[in-house]
């Protein structure tokens, strides 16, 4: 079997279909930012700790710095751009500024794709719960507080 | 263009993602730097850093035979080593050995849990790390296959240093067996909640006592005290002579304390369980 340095992949993003010839050594987050221009979706620490780059993967939430660009040929990515319609925020996003669930938003898109991944799993998650799904995401604005009180509204 | 450039983060590699085991390992042997990419979610970090810089991933992602958690009639457990820690935790039948989900969902975060691997986890072996010294404590086995054929090693053998297991150049972890059993416990002094461990310990209660101590020493150690009562667990740590490390997390001394009042804890969980 061969090895390659690069491959051309085929990954949806957000419904939209891309293709792109990818560098095996390439993560998905600089596949994303720098070839999708999908600039959503940041780049807060490069070492897996911070979350602010976290997408949905087939429908399961991972941080895109922890995953090479070319382990997605053929996957569907939901990221930070898909979670609003043409004029209307996702309720759960509505929620983040009702609640100032963010000072600098820096950290929030990936607090959002963690918090939708929550909300699907689990629509009325308790504080124990909310906490959780959020350990992987840091945030150095807010202390926490308005993030769990948006979650919570968003939950209904 | 620029940006392209400065996103680059990994030195080069080359990449293969074989759809069966041969083909991993043939991949394994005829590329000497060759590494198996499990779940990522440490190599790649590794790899960012420039620990490590192996000239070939081979993806053991779309291995089927690798994936998969099995039941057996007698209550023994057949993980495949690329099974994810949250598969793990869902897993009805893993919950035939609870403790065996419980540890996976202390594990770092979400994220990590939904992609990083129990083979990847023992095949790190990050003194660190919490299912070595968990599967020492149980009694778990490890299949080791290479071209020549395959060969079970138990986990007390498996861990040989930081960073290194008995699944040698060409080699791979293909399997681990968990036996039958419930009265298990884990108790760890981690850096912040389900952050990496200053000290860790592991309990099994299922026939002896064996207790199975992490981040004191390169890999597990394991100590096996005449009774499950406190003080004799206790003193069969004190008696093992750890020689932990010290950082700027914990001093030697303190880490040996922790070993103690973990390896208690570990054994009066093990023993209100089942």
């Amino acid at each position: 079997m061969d090895v390659v340095t690069s491959q051309t992949i085929g990954v949806e993003v957000n419904g939209t279909m891309y293709e792109r010839d990818v560098e095996a050594r390439r993560l998905l987050i600089h596949l994303l930012r720098d070839d999708l221009d999908l600039t959503g979706s940041h780049v807060g620490c490069d070492t897996g700790n911070c979350g602010a780059c976290s997408v949905i993967l087939d429908g399961t939430l991972v941080k895109s710095c922890m995953v090479l660009a070319i382990q997605v040929d053929g996957s569907s990515i939901e990221t930070v751009e898909g979670l609003a319609g043409e004029e209307q925020l996702s309720p759960l996003q509505q929620a983040f500024s009702d609640h100032h669930a963010l000072q600098c938003g820096y950290c929030t898109p990936g607090m959002l794709m963690s918090a939708t991944a929550l909300l699907r799993e689990n629509p009325r998650p308790s504080d124990e719960e909310i906490a959780r799904a959020l350990q992987g995401n840091i945030c150095r604005c807010t202390g926490y507080w308005n993030i769990f009180e948006a979650i919570k509204a968003a939950s209904g | 263009m620029a940006a392209y450039d400065h996103a680059m983060l990994l030195s080069e590699v080359a990449y293969a993602r074989p759809a069966t085991l041969e083909q991993a390992l043939e991949l394994l042997a005829e590329h000497t730097g060759a590494r198996a990419l499990a779940g990522g979610q440490t190599l790649l970090n590794v790899m960012k850093a420039r620990a490590a810089a192996p000239d070939v991933l081979v993806d053991l992602s779309g291995i089927p035979e690798l994936k998969g958690i099995e039941l057996g009639a007698d209550g023994t457990l057949e993980l495949g080593p690329m099974t994810t820690y949250t598969e793990l935790i869902a897993s009805s039948e893993a919950r035939a050995r609870p403790i065996v989900g419980e540890v996976c969902a202390q594990i770092a975060d979400v994220q990590v849990r939904n992609r990083g691997t129990i083979g990847g986890n023992v095949c790190a072996s990050d003194p660190t790390n919490h299912l070595p010294p968990l599967l020492v404590a149980v009694g778990a086995e490890f299949t080791v296959s290479g071209t020549g054929g395959e060969r079970t090693v138990p986990a007390e053998e498996f861990f040989l240093g930081v960073y290194m297991t008995a699944a040698g150049p060409g080699e791979l972890l293909t399997k681990i067996t968990v036996p039958a059993g419930r009265s298990d416990g884990f108790a760890s002094v981690p850096i912040g909640v389900d952050g990496t461990c200053i000290v860790n310990a592991a309990a099994s209660l299922n026939g002896g006592v064996r207790v199975a101590l992490g981040c004191v020493g390169a890999t597990p150690v394991l100590v096996e005290p005449a009774t499950a009562d406190s003080e004799a667990v206790r003193g069969a740590v004190r008696d093992a002579g750890l020689e932990p490390p010290s950082d700027v997390h914990a001093s030697a001394d303190y880490r040996r304390h922790l070993a103690e009042v973990v390896a208690a804890r570990a054994v009066e969980q093990a023993g209100k369980a089942g």
